[in-house]
């Protein structure tokens, strides 16, 4: 019983930071209607930002949150507007291809990471990485509470951005119809320039946080893609409360995969998941939700 | 794009005649390698440009077929040559699996999907110990020391290949094929069976994926799941070779198989050792530069947009 209840609790903790990738992924594919394949990718941007201003610089991972959110920010305003939005007037057979786009991008920020850093596996170490909270008979990992309470905090944010601001409403009113935004004189444009730069501002959060529980090397992006778009489907696409059930979901299944299957088999886990719910309910935890 | 005979008769010839002419077992390797990417990237691309269901798992079919092969020797005790003959329908059968699974998502869902299957098949190949051998991979022993039946094998499998995908693409199946491409509900409409025509587009790609991954058994004798199962190096690299060459076209693929095999051969010799070592290893950044790069100025790729290439060399050519 108590390894059932630390399995689920750890499984939520992680969950939250899950929710922050998914967050993410979920205001890309519903303002953009395209799978962001360089999401994860861009989440190894940042945490080797917060790497570097660690280890040379001396700065706490959570304080530097806030130069790696700004600058992933940035970064994807950049990709959005001069790599992703020309893609629209260039007329190809295929229409996945942005996605495609997304795929050579993850590809390229992989690689000239892997140039700079090498393949070596690289973590840091804070003085309180090992420290951990007590309740009863379970323990809980401090850094990985600290990191759930700030993906909490962010979570609220953005959703006082989105329901509450001008420029908010703008982004969901793009994302329900595109076409009717442009018409109330919302340039479309600028905002899924805006919201790929959001989402990896997100995103960027969800790396710094986990970085101190973690480890990183340069192809860590490549699994948290598969999970944020595993998120995304459970929670169903374009919904921002569908996202965080989903990463806790994943979270607690991934946990509870590891606790009672095999380690190896965790990430395959989330994977049967994600193909259950497609065939069994494509709309993902949304429909059920209402929301 | 038809090609002409006397052009096809020249391609033709200059495979049969390169072994002769280039007595190189380097150059007779990469030929060989390049002519697996042909069979793999036609394939993807008879699914992927043609009926319009982009793959990002082809891995999938590249794996089984060569465990298909390995297994043939690891278990049944036999040849692994009979992997080319068990490779594709082994194959063919998993395709048709995965299309009742995943042919209920469309666009990008489809494609999400089919990376969710390669990564499922991948860490199951590495943990299913007593079937797969794991991480310990499959050795066996090649055939022939010399590269020439490979090298000759390759060739009738990728010839075999295009021919089918030519008849394929130019018959009926291939219209349906376009039409659902084109559009998914006006096609239904217009009375052809989606599902039925995407799963039969899947099931023909899978077999001659299937068929590339027990060629590749044979010739290399060693398989793990890293190699075959690969989500950048197989099925990424099909994409690359699809959309590089030129997706929807017949001649594109295998244009984009020597094209990718020769760039990935050239820096990961450093430029054939002219250039620093380090060079070799940035043969994946070159590719990411180059897909980003193919996406934003040549969408339908070399063979695609050849007539926009040509305009840019004809027209350089004019001025000076």
């Amino acid at each position: 019983m108590e390894i059932l209840v630390q399995t689920l609790v750890s499984g939520v903790l992680i969950g939250g930071i899950y929710a922050l990738i998914g967050i993410g992924m979920t205001l890309i594919m519903g303002v953009m209607k395209i799978i962001n394949l360089a999401h994860g990718q861009l989440m190894m941007v940042a945490m080797y930002i917060t790497f570097v201003l660690f280890e040379y610089f001396g700065l706490d991972p959570y304080f530097s949150l806030l130069v790696s959110m700004p600058a992933l920010f940035l970064l994807g305003i950049f990709l959005q507007k001069y790599l992703l939005n020309p893609l629209l007037k260039v007329d190809s057979i295929l229409p996945e291809n942005q996605v495609l786009m997304t795929v050579g991008i993850g590809m390229v920020l992989t690689e000239i990471i892997r140039f700079i850093f090498r393949s070596d596996y690289r973590s840091v170490k804070t003085a309180y990485s090992a420290t951990a909270l007590y309740i009863g008979p379970i323990s809980l990992n401090f850094p990985m509470v600290v990191a759930f309470g700030i993906a909490l905090l962010l979570t609220a944010a953005l959703f006082f951005f989105l329901l509450k601001t001008d420029l908010g409403k703008s982004v969901r009113a793009t994302a329900q119809n595109a076409d009717a935004a442009m018409i109330m004189g919302i340039n479309a444009h600028w905002i899924t320039v805006l919201t790929y730069g959001l989402g990896s501002g997100l995103v960027a959060a969800a790396g710094t946080l986990l970085l101190p529980i973690y480890y990183l090397f340069p192809d860590i992006g490549g699994p948290f893609t598969l999970k944020a778009f595993v998120i995304t489907m459970l929670g169903g696409m374009g919904s921002t409360i569908g996202a965080i059930l989903g990463g806790v979901v994943l979270g607690v299944a991934e946990s509870l995969g590891a606790t009672y299957i095999s380690m190896a088999l965790k990430d395959a886990v989330g994977l049967v998941i994600f193909l259950l719910v497609l065939i069994f309910l494509p709309g993902g935890l949304k429909t059920l939700t209402k929301v | 794009m038809r090609i002409n005979r006397w052009v096809l008769l020249g391609i033709v010839l200059f495979f049969l005649a390169f072994p002769v002419l280039v007595p190189s077992d380097y150059y007779r390797h990469i030929f060989i390698i390049a002519l697996m990417w042909v069979l793999i990237g036609s394939s993807w691309n008879l699914l992927a440009g043609f009926t319009g269901q982009v793959s990002f798992g082809h891995a999938i079919f590249f794996g089984t077929g060569a465990y298909t092969a390995g297994l043939c020797v690891t278990k049944l005790g036999i040849s692994a040559w009979w992997g080319i003959l068990l490779g594709g329908p082994v194959s063919t059968l998993v395709g048709l699996f995965i299309g009742w699974v995943c042919f209920r998502l469309r666009g990008p869902y489809f494609a999400l999907a089919t990376i969710a299957v390669g990564e499922i098949f991948r860490l199951v190949a590495i943990d299913w110990r007593s079937f797969t051998e794991g991480m310990e991979g499959i050795l066996i022993i090649q055939t022939f020391r010399s590269k020439l039946p490979y090298y000759y094998l390759g060739v009738a499998l990728a010839a075999l290949c295009m021919f089918a995908i030519h008849r394929v693409v130019y018959s009926k199946w291939g219209y349906y094929f376009v039409a659902i491409r084109e559009d998914q509900d006006a096609a239904e409409s217009m009375g052809i069976s989606a599902f039925r025509y995407k799963s039969l587009s899947l099931m023909i790609s899978s077999f001659f994926t299937g068929l590339a991954g027990a060629f590749y058994m044979n010739y290399m004798a060693f398989i793990d799941p890293h190699v075959v199962f690969n989500l950048h190096d197989i099925s990424i690299m099909a994409i690359l070779v699809g959309i590089i060459g030129g997706v929807g076209t017949i001649w594109g693929p295998p244009v984009g198989a020597f094209i990718m095999v020769f760039l990935q051969e050239t820096f990961r010799s450093s430029f054939f050792g002219l250039f620093p070592r380090w060079v070799s290893e940035s043969h994946v950044l070159a590719f990411g530069l180059l897909v980003i790069f193919v996406i934003r100025y040549l969408a339908n790729g070399v063979i695609g947009d050849w007539p926009k290439i040509r305009r840019l060399w004809t027209r350089e050519k004019a001025y000076s």
